[in-house]
């Protein structure tokens, strides 16, 4: 159950493993958008700002400039700088095909002008129900194009469990409960103090750790379920 | 084998990959010879062995920070060997060479249609016109009417362009807008195709009611005359657009054997052609319509010639080039 509820979705390579890609929601996904329409907006009025003092050329410039930025610029960047126009980058998410592979220009381009009919009927409301009711968090025009917006690296994780003398858990733990300490050993170094002590104090039953020292235990746990040895 | 053994044993190879990885996806050559632990022959090896890792890692349920790390290396194997772009100069020469005219060509059906319901209201609009001019207030707004009027007014020294605005800012113009409803065309599509059939057939309408109008009193050869060199090019380019967005509305109201999800992708990959060619022919005419359209110290009939003349070699393309050999 956990998986369908879970936004990670899997590939399948031709290699025979799957790759997970961790799928981004509407909300950084439109502050993304927020992000280049405002920056879409500082460079035209920049440009409207130069180019308008050199009369007819100037404004016949800043047209071509508007419809560039209107309906190019987005798929442009997609394509050439890794999948990431300025405010997915800042956010840091991009956009693959489905099958995980950087997009190209027909996708990039598809994607990019049926914006037009996510938009509708105001303020991306097709684009947003799109969203809600598949299981990717695609927009119509990624749909069409067969293209996700995932997250460039997969969250903030400290990768390494902090060193620490091995101590054998007091009793067997299945496989769940290895991962579960595993994982928090290495989370902790994200935490405060404080808070991984109170998660941890939940696992006297567990550890049989004296009060205080739940910790510090666990990470011990830890470092021997990984195979370190005194 | 526990993890910190697989870790230490593995380790070397991984930050190896990783360097190479760093290399391969390098924009500049230079950078991209630079360091390489290995040669380029063994990576596709060593990214199936890297493979196998994170099947190990994963089944053997080592801790999620370890399997987290191979799989954003091997995410970014799977991104470096299968995800090469062709070359984009070659590419493009070759799609106006040959490509576009034969997605042209097999997708004759929808841009068939699309010329239809272009062309069967613009046609009979003009010609209602004709018999009944009033009309023309029911279909164009006052203001523009005057508007036209005055634009290809024979006493007007320049067709099309008022007076006072420059040939170059009509080319800002040109692209700003008429691009965009092709655009626009296309992406109505989605709507079930009736996006597309509506712009199709309400910029028919329009076009029809203003070359009606015009004619009907008495301003044929300055319209004609400043329409014809744009007209195969602009006329084109919005068909092209249009037949693009019917595709997408086929392939969610007639999608055969196929899910309505990937049917949509397959008309969508398909449509694009018709969306590159269809824009560039855009930009093409808004060239023409800026430059070559407002000129009048030639005689009519050289702009009529010159109209034609497009129109044929247009068809000449579409209908002929690319049919050398399927490679």
């Amino acid at each position: 159950m956990l998986h369908l509820l879970d936004t990670v979705r899997s590939i399948p390579t031709p290699e025979g493993i799957e790759l997970t890609l961790h799928l981004a929601g509407p909300v950084p996904r439109a502050v993304a958008w927020l992000t280049d329409f405002l920056l879409r907006l500082g460079v035209l009025l920049a440009a409207a700002w130069v180019l308008g003092m050199l009369g007819a050329f100037g404004w016949s410039a800043i047209l071509i400039l508007a419809f560039l930025l209107e309906w190019l610029a987005m798929a442009a960047f997609e394509v050439w700088a890794d999948g990431a126009t300025p405010g997915k980058r800042a956010l840091g998410l991009m956009v693959l095909h489905d099958d995980g592979t950087p997009v190209g220009w027909p996708a990039a381009l598809v994607r990019n002008l049926l914006r037009a009919v996510d938009f509708l009927p105001a303020a991306y409301g097709f684009g947003l129900a799109a969203m809600l009711l598949n299981g990717s968090f695609k927009r119509l025009g990624d749909i069409a194009a067969g293209t996700v917006v995932v997250y460039r690296e997969p969250g903030e994780r400290a990768a390494a469990i902090p060193l620490a003398p091995p101590v054998p858990a007091p009793r067997p733990l299945d496989l769940d409960e290895q991962r579960a300490v595993m994982d928090f050993a290495e989370r902790s170094a994200l935490l405060t103090p404080e808070r991984a002590q109170e998660i941890a104090a939940l696992t006297t039953a567990l550890t049989g750790a004296p009060a205080g020292r739940e910790h510090q235990r666990l990470i011990e746990i830890a470092n021997h379920l990984s195979g370190r040895r005194a | 084998m526990n993890q910190d053994a697989f870790r230490t044993r593995h380790e070397e190879e991984w930050l190896a990959f990783e360097q190479w990885l760093d290399s391969a996806s390098a924009k500049r050559p230079r950078d991209r010879a630079a360091s390489t632990t290995f040669g380029e022959e063994t990576a596709a090896h060593r990214y199936r062995v890297l493979c196998q890792h994170l099947a190990l890692a994963r089944d053997r349920q080592y801790s999620p920070g370890l399997v987290e790390r191979l799989n954003a290396l091997v995410m970014r194997g799977h991104q470096v060997l299968y995800g090469a772009h062709p070359e984009t100069g070659p590419a493009v020469a070759r799609f106006f060479a040959a490509d576009f005219a034969r997605a042209v060509r097999r997708q004759w059906r929808p841009i068939a249609l699309a010329a239809a319901l272009f062309f069967i209201p613009l046609i009979a609009v003009a010609a209602a016109l004709q018999i009944w001019p009033d009309l023309v207030h029911t279909l164009l707004p006052q203001k523009q009417i005057l508007r036209y009027e005055e634009m290809y007014d024979p006493a007007n020294k320049r067709p099309g362009a008022r007076a006072a605005q420059a040939d170059a800012l009509m080319l800002g113009h040109y692209i700003w807008n008429n691009i965009r409803i092709g655009f626009q065309t296309f992406a109505g599509g989605l709507l079930f195709g009736l996006g597309s059939v509506f712009y199709l057939v309400i910029n028919g309408v329009l076009i029809g009611a203003t070359a009606g109008h015009l004619i009907q009193i008495g301003f044929t050869t300055p319209f004609l005359s400043f329409v014809a060199g744009h007209s195969a090019l602009e006329l084109g380019g919005i068909v092209l657009m249009g037949a693009a967005g019917l595709m997408l509305g086929s392939a969610l109201l007639l999608p055969g054997p196929l899910a309505r999800v990937s049917a949509l992708r397959m008309q969508a990959r398909a449509a694009v052609a018709l969306v590159y060619g269809g824009g560039a022919m855009l930009a093409l005419a808004a060239l023409v319509e800026a430059f070559w359209s407002p000129v009048t110290h030639f005689d009519p009939s050289l702009k009529y010639a010159v109209g034609i003349t497009l129109w044929l070699l247009l068809a000449a393309y579409l209908l002929l080039s690319g049919r050398q050999r399927a490679d």
